[in-house]
């Protein structure tokens, strides 16, 4: 499981509590809602290079400050994940989901 | 082509020659459902020069009677390609495709309902200096979302006039073509495209979102009836028994609705051959004509009925947005043998038949995954098994009811389908656990939204895959019945022969040359006889063995066969038939769309290998078995 240390997070006007709310997106359960604070992948993971994972969430609208909600989860490992992206559903996998750091709304559901 | 395709169009050219219009989009907005509504039945479905990609070109009639010839591109989310699908776009848009001419005019199909990510595609094809008209589909759902899109606005902040259509009942078609007419006549400017990095992809998403603020006012009613029915589809569980259900249905149909059908034309084939047989006299030629042709092909044809149920499903549920919701539900399942979610559908697929199953794996994008979908693809249950296991079963499973429902050969088939599938899960385990380790392909698909399912484009579709069938049943295997059935007459017994005159013929010799190595599993040289022209396509051997046994004093229909067939086989034997065609390479067209997709003979003489060696293992313990068990 990847850390809160692996990512480069911008620290401008961020104070550290809002730091701490940060969580990446496939440790968040059904009903979360939040928004998108940064999509990057590690140049190693997953077989593709990370590059082009971090391209192809960004061009399936996973990009920042877009509003995330996990609406629905699989029933293995709760794998995959349905999220409701600004005007679509889209599904990914939990082992994506990783590489997109999100920051739940003011009142989570959860 | 000629040298004038190739120069820039200039006014005149334009005018004087048929506008070429491509069309573009996202998955899922409703890009085909345009394209069948420009086109209507004037459309061809044939392949890329060169790749496998299947290419779909269509006339459009303007109002003033002038025709343009319409390109349906592969859908994708970025001219950035990824997939041989998306490769064909990229170069289509950007003129590079060889053998294609480049386009006049580029039309953008966007859902209305979802702009974000069309948008972002649209600035992108922007920037390849084509006209470029942006069909704004599906407006009729927006409208009724209370969606508001200023589009006088938004066309001018894009630079690109916008057409509201809504495909599914062809509106706004006519408007939208006088756009396209319009739009040729402004020039093209060089492309200045390139591949974005990530930094410029979120530029052009930033735009997008600046376009969407300024002029999309948020729906008043936003579609609730998705959320609703994927709180019971996409529900862990219930999820997943309502995708069997709807997969038992599926099955059950193929075989009650298709059945009458099936009686019709097989009587009416049966009808055909004795009329036939009234009027010619005996000899050598009225053979070929009942015995070769009208049995061979007959026995194959009435099989449509069943294909063109099941691909009535297929299709529907993709129409209805189902299919992605499957693979959702499958993923982790398929995950679990190493393939990706996305390989549902080509699995699916390929239950119809490993061929277009197969030529389906093109969604899948990482070259490895893609490879063990097509090696697995061809253990699924295909339609051309059908022939085979409705004959097999109808000869020796009994025709019972149980719970006075629940048709007891309907379980059986159920049986050799789960089998199918089960092998090939198993076998794609095998290859990603042994022979490529590593990560895999994310899993990365949009669910579309729910839409009444729009029944002439599902007929359409439905009809094109029956006429792709047909035409393969009309052109390779009629050829190899005619194969088969000279294979059996020639050459003639000797005068005064006691053995039946196949015996005698090149069929026959094949056969008991084969035998010996096929005892083992129970078959005998008839079997064996209809195994060879059953490579051809695995539902000839229906065919084959209707010519060896009608041959060989037998009946011409299958009905007839079944009862030979029951007279002649043990069940053990018959048994170990079932198991050989479950696993067996029977098909020489599956080896040839695999050499194609893969660029290389290595992938289908592996495939012929691993399932040939399958198939005889599988075989031999189940005649073993069923042998122990006393069914010799």
């Amino acid at each position: 499981m990847r850390r809160l240390s692996d990512f480069d997070i911008p620290g401008g006007g961020d104070g550290l509590a809002d730091t701490a709310r940060l969580e990446p997106l496939s440790e968040a359960r059904k009903g979360f809602a939040g928004v998108i604070v940064q999509v990057r992948t590690p140049e190693t993971a997953g077989g593709l290079g990370g590059a082009e994972i971090e391209r192809r969430l960004l061009e399936m609208g996973f990009v920042e400050d877009a509003p995330v909600e996990i609406v629905h989860e699989g029933l293995f490992g709760r794998d995959p994940i349905a999220i409701k992206l600004a005007d679509r559903t889209v599904a990914l996998r939990r082992r994506e989901a990783c590489s997109v750091m999100v920051r739940a709304a003011a009142a989570p559901v959860r | 082509m000629s040298a004038a395709d190739l120069a820039p169009a200039t006014r005149t050219e334009v005018e004087t020659r048929r506008l070429r219009v491509a069309l573009a989009g996202v998955p899922n907005c409703g890009k085909t459902a345009l394209f069948n509504a420009l086109t209507g039945s004037r459309q061809k479905v044939a392949n890329y020069a060169g790749v496998t990609v299947e290419r779909k070109e269509g006339a459009a009639i303007a109002p003033d009677g002038a025709r343009l010839a319409i390109l349906d591109l592969p859908g994708t989310y970025s001219l950035r390609a990824r997939s041989p699908d998306e490769v064909v776009t990229r170069d289509a848009v950007l003129g590079q495709l060889a053998g294609e001419t480049p386009p006049d005019v580029i039309v953008c199909v966007a859902d209305a309902t979802s702009l974000r990510v069309a948008l972002r595609l649209v600035l992108e094809l922007k920037a390849t200096g084509r006209p470029l008209v942006l069909a704004l589909n599906m407006i009729d759902i927006a409208a009724r979302q209370g969606l508001d899109i200023d589009v006088e606005g938004l066309s001018r902040d894009l630079g690109a006039p916008i057409i509201s259509t809504v495909a599914t009942r062809r509106r706004g078609i006519d408007v939208l073509i006088a756009a396209v007419q319009a739009a040729a006549r402004t020039a093209s400017t060089p492309s200045n495209w390139h591949e974005p990095s990530s930094g410029e992809i979120r530029a052009l998403h930033r735009e997008a979102e600046r376009l969407i603020k300024a002029h999309v006012k948020p729906p008043k009613r936003p579609d609730t009836w998705t959320g609703r029915l994927d709180s019971v589809l996409l529900h862990p569980v219930a999820g997943l028994l309502v995708l069997f259900v709807l997969m038992f249905f599926m099955f059950q149909a193929v075989f009650f609705c298709a059945k009458p059908l099936n009686d019709v034309m097989t009587d009416g084939f049966n009808w055909l051959a004795l009329g036939v047989g009234h009027v010619l006299p005996d000899g050598l030629i009225k053979s070929f004509i009942c015995d070769g042709l009208i049995a061979g092909v007959g026995s194959v044809i009435v099989f449509l009925p069943q294909i063109l149920v099941l691909f009535l499903f297929i299709i529907l549920l993709e129409d209805v947005g189902y299919m992605a919701r499957a693979a959702f539900l499958m993923d982790k399942i398929m995950g679990g043998a190493g393939l990706h979610g996305r390989a549902f559908i080509p699995l699916l697929s390929s239950h119809a038949c490993a061929i277009p199953g197969i030529m389906a794996t093109r969604v899948i994008d990482q070259k490895r995954d893609r490879l063990t979908t097509i090696l697995v693809a061809p253990l699924t249950t295909c339609s051309a098994r059908i022939p085979v296991y409705t004959l097999i079963i109808s000869a020796f499973v009994p025709n019972h009811q149980l719970f006075g429902w629940v048709s007891e050969q309907g379980l059986v088939m159920l049986g050799l389908y789960s089998l199918g599938i089960t092998s090939a899960l198993a076998v794609a385990f095998v290859i990603r656990k042994v022979f490529w380790r590593g990560a895999s392909e994310p899993f990365l698909m949009e669910l579309p939204a729910y839409k009444m399912p729009d029944p002439l484009n599902v007929a359409r579709l439905v009809w094109q895959r029956g006429e792709i069938f047909l035409r393969r049943a009309g052109t390779i295997i009629l050829s190899m019945m005619m194969l088969v059935w000279a294979l059996s007459q020639v050459p003639l017994a000797p005068p005064g022969a006691k053995d039946p005159a196949i015996d005698y013929s090149f069929a026959g010799i094949i056969g008991h040359a084969l035998q010996p190595l096929l005892a083992p599993i129970g078959f005998s040289w008839q079997m064996s006889v209809a195994l060879i022209p059953g490579m051809a396509a695995r539902e000839v051997a229906v065919g084959a063995l209707g010519t060896v046994y009608a041959v060989s004093g037998g009946g011409d229909n299958t009905a007839a066969l079944a009862t030979t067939l029951a007279s002649h086989w043990s069940l053990a034997s018959a048994l170990a038939f079932l198991a050989w065609y479950v696993f067996a390479p029977q098909c020489a067209s599956t080896l040839g769309v695999v050499k194609r997709e893969t660029n290389s003979w290595k992938w289908p003489a592996i495939l012929f290998l691993y399932m040939t060696a399958l198939a005889y293992i599988a075989a031999f313990i189940t005649y073993r078995v069923a042998l122990a068990l006393g069914a010799g």
